[in-house]
């Protein structure tokens, strides 16, 4: 299986809006993956009907039995994470801070403290009229997002690893998420946008990128609206020795279509045929390989 | 007081508004600015200036070979799966390990230690008299973003810092008892680092743009702040004015639309290429000097 | 040497199982003795540091080799850093089928 994500480093560059129209036009025998997880967008382009869903469960938690704790604070003061506070006299945990390490247990001398399991999320496979999808949701406010992007490539490895082809629409940043993302990953394609904080985000993702030996496209969304820092981003992306598969005009196509939850190669436009062009170099140098 | 701006989706503008905020606002208070986006800080690219440096590191254990026994009781204990324990040696996954500092309690045998690890930095700069800009910046291939960010949010002074850690470099002094208003700059999401960000705040500005995915992302950043009961507004961001769906949203979750910067190619441009469109288009420095009284008076609560 | 094979039961006619830091049971088999021994996994529905974890549980039960369908990336580390060599296989057969796929040299070794 061959598998690619789109990333983009600073968020809004139109990652999702170039997942969907790739999909529509990748090759049969594909399965997408929605990997932003905190901000689950490639479902509002494929409608997907769920054929299965599953709770998922983050790390413990912490709980502490008020009627065995004798308020003596040791769990308080080793807590690294400030998830214990004291309240009124009674020490409580604060589920969205506790990264369920379980230090508490270990510190305290009346066993009043347990780690429960909780609800964090959910993960999806569905249907689409293009191919299986596995994406889930995150319950707002939660951690361990990357946890929840390993359940979904997981998923997605297990349903479908016999298919040809994995792509999956990524998370914004650089930090945990993101690293879920790549790891294992054969490409990623980079979108990127004309301003100096797309530049700046471009160049962050890819050194993480460069960290984990994938194949690095990158292509420059909307670079009509500032020609002269496009112009910028692919100097860099020469001299780092990285592909620029893509340039994509700006085209008020691109908002009527997300707003008709259709991806953008559905209609005849400069984007769409900016992104049919951008898949044909992307093919030749990484399926044809 | 302490204004937090957040969306759920990436690139609605947050940082924009929080730079054209922090730039009004200075004309006639002391105010700091935190980017908290420390996967993809970009605050400092809008205020050019020189900056001080402190480094932020974590805790994480080094096993002593002459006191181990490979008893296993630390691999056994730690819950991320980072400590395995061979037959003669320990191998440490350092990226799955949160510094919970469980291992080298549990040891028998006191043959753990912790060193620091740099994951990241802080920054203070002084771009104007009246504005301090604090930015954290997590290194490239780290994972652990909300440490970052209680550093920064340390630095400007506006709350404690983490248990254990300490700034190895002498900033110039405590960025800011002085400050009038600070002003937090989230990352996009829902998940630990916007949290992070947002927790301490006295209200939350969600910046979202009219389109279905700035909609459903916006939605999700609304159960955030809802969970952690912080009054919060709504700015629509590039308003080609339909933005009917969104103000359906606001009214069900009772929240007001407190401002709208219409699509327009010059805002756009100016931003683009790292300007503020409240300096070229001076008539926006009074609407947020508005917009922040208006905070004030209706939500915001703290001094 | 002792084998480990990933899977659904607990037993030699037991389906295996494609994953390995969630596979519900290990079971162990002491090719000198012919004895097999079923390890119930019990972070197969933990949340973290789930392929570690289980690859601790290998190696504390001196395990050399490792018959399963996929390992994660962190899992990989720790096996390969106690030098358990790991082969390949994802067909939907049993425990014993998986076996005697070994022991003919057919399975692809991937570790």
């Amino acid at each position: 299986m061959k598998r690619i994500a789109v990333i983009s480093g600073k968020g809004g560059t139109g990652k999702t809006m170039v997942c969907a129209a790739l999909a529509a036009i990748f090759p049969p025998d594909l399965v997408l993956g929605d990997c932003d997880v905190d901000a689950s967008n490639l479902g509002l382009i494929f409608q997907p009907e769920i054929i299965s869903r599953s709770p998922y469960y983050g790390l413990k938690v912490a709980e502490i039995d008020q009627d065995t704790c004798t308020r003596c604070g040791s769990c308080e003061e080793h807590c690294r994470f400030g998830a214990i506070r004291s309240q009124e006299g009674e020490f409580l945990v604060d589920s969205i801070r506790c990264e369920g390490c379980s230090v508490c247990t270990l510190v305290c001398p009346k066993e009043a403290v347990s780690m429960v399991q909780k609800v964090n999320g959910e993960l999806y496979y569905s249907n689409t009229r293009i191919a299986p999808l596995s994406h889930a949701r995150l319950e707002p406010g939660s951690g361990t997002s990357g946890l929840l992007v390993r359940e979904v490539r997981k998923q997605a490895d297990e349903r479908d690893g016999d298919r040809a082809f994995f792509l999956s629409d990524g998370p914004p940043g650089i930090g945990c998420p993101l690293i879920a993302t790549v790891t294992g990953m054969d490409a990623v394609l980079i979108v990127t946008e004309p301003s100096l904080s797309g530049l700046h985000d471009l160049k962050r993702v890819v050194t993480v990128a460069e960290g984990f030996g994938v194949t690095i496209f990158v292509a420059i969304n909307k670079y009509t609206l500032e020609e002269e820092i496009a112009t910028r981003i692919e100097d860099y992306c020469v001299e780092r020795g990285l592909h620029v598969v893509g340039k994509i005009p700006f085209d008020p196509t691109v908002i009527e279509s997300i707003r008709n939850g259709r991806p953008v190669t559905d209609y005849d436009s400069p984007a769409a045929d900016a992104i049919r062009r951008m898949w044909e170099e992307i093919a030749e140098i990484w399926v044809n390989t | 007081m302490k204004i937090a701006v957040a969306s759920g989706k990436g690139g609605t503008g947050k940082s924009t508004f929080a730079a054209n905020l922090a730039l009004s606002l200075s004309k006639s208070n002391d105010v700091v600015l935190v980017d908290c986006d420390v996967e993809e800080p970009n605050l400092h690219l809008f205020f050019d200036a020189e900056h001080e440096e402190s480094e932020v590191t974590v805790p994480v254990p080094v096993v002593d070979p002459g006191k181990c026994t490979f008893c296993g009781k630390c691999g056994d204990f730690c819950q991320y799966g980072a400590i395995t324990v061979l037959k003669d040696d320990i191998l440490i996954l350092m990226d799955l390990c949160h510094s919970c500092g469980g291992c080298r309690i549990v040891c028998p045998y006191d043959a753990i230690t912790e060193v620091p690890r740099v994951i990241g930095k802080v920054r203070d700069s002084q771009p104007d008299e009246h504005l301090r800009l604090v930015t954290g910046v997590l290194n490239e291939g780290e994972t652990h973003a909300p440490v970052v960010i209680q550093m920064a949010k340390a630095l400007a002074g506006s709350t404690p810092t983490p248990a254990g850690a300490v700034f190895e470099h002498q900033f110039r002094e405590l960025v800011c008892s002085m400050a009038d208003v600070t002003i937090y700059d989230s990352s996009p999401g829902i998940a630990c680092p916007v949290i992070e960000t947002v927790e301490g705040a006295d209200y939350v500005v969600l910046v979202t743009e009219s389109t279905p995915f700035g909609i459903h992302d916006l939605e999700l950043a609304i159960g955030v702040v809802e969970k952690l009961g912080i009054p919060a507004g709504v700015v629509i961001n590039r308003s080609d004015g339909l933005d009917e769906m969104t103000e359906e949203l606001c009214r069900r979750h009772s929240l007001e639309i407190i401002m709208r910067i219409p699509f327009d190619r010059r805002i756009a441009g100016v931003q683009n290429r790292g300007g503020l469109f409240s300096q070229d288009m001076p008539e926006w420095q009074g609407r947020f000097t508005d917009l922040y009284h208006h905070i004030r008076e209706t939500g915001g609560g703290g001094a | 040497m002792k084998i480990c094979v990933t899977a659904k039961g607990d037993s030699l006619d037991s389906q295996a199982e494609m994953r390995f830091g969630r596979s519900p049971f290990f079971i162990v088999i002491d090719e000198e003795s012919g004895a097999s021994s079923a390890i119930k996994n019990e972070y197969a529905d933990a949340a973290g540091g789930v392929g570690p974890r289980s690859a601790q549980v290998l190696i504390s039960n001196g395990v050399q080799v490792l018959i399963t369908g996929q390992l994660g990336g962190n899992a990989q580390r720790a096996i390969e850093a106690a030098g358990i060599e790991v082969y390949q296989y994802r067909s939907d057969g049993t425990v014993n089928d998986a076996l005697k796929q070994y022991r003919d040299g057919s399975l692809t070794r991937i570790l």
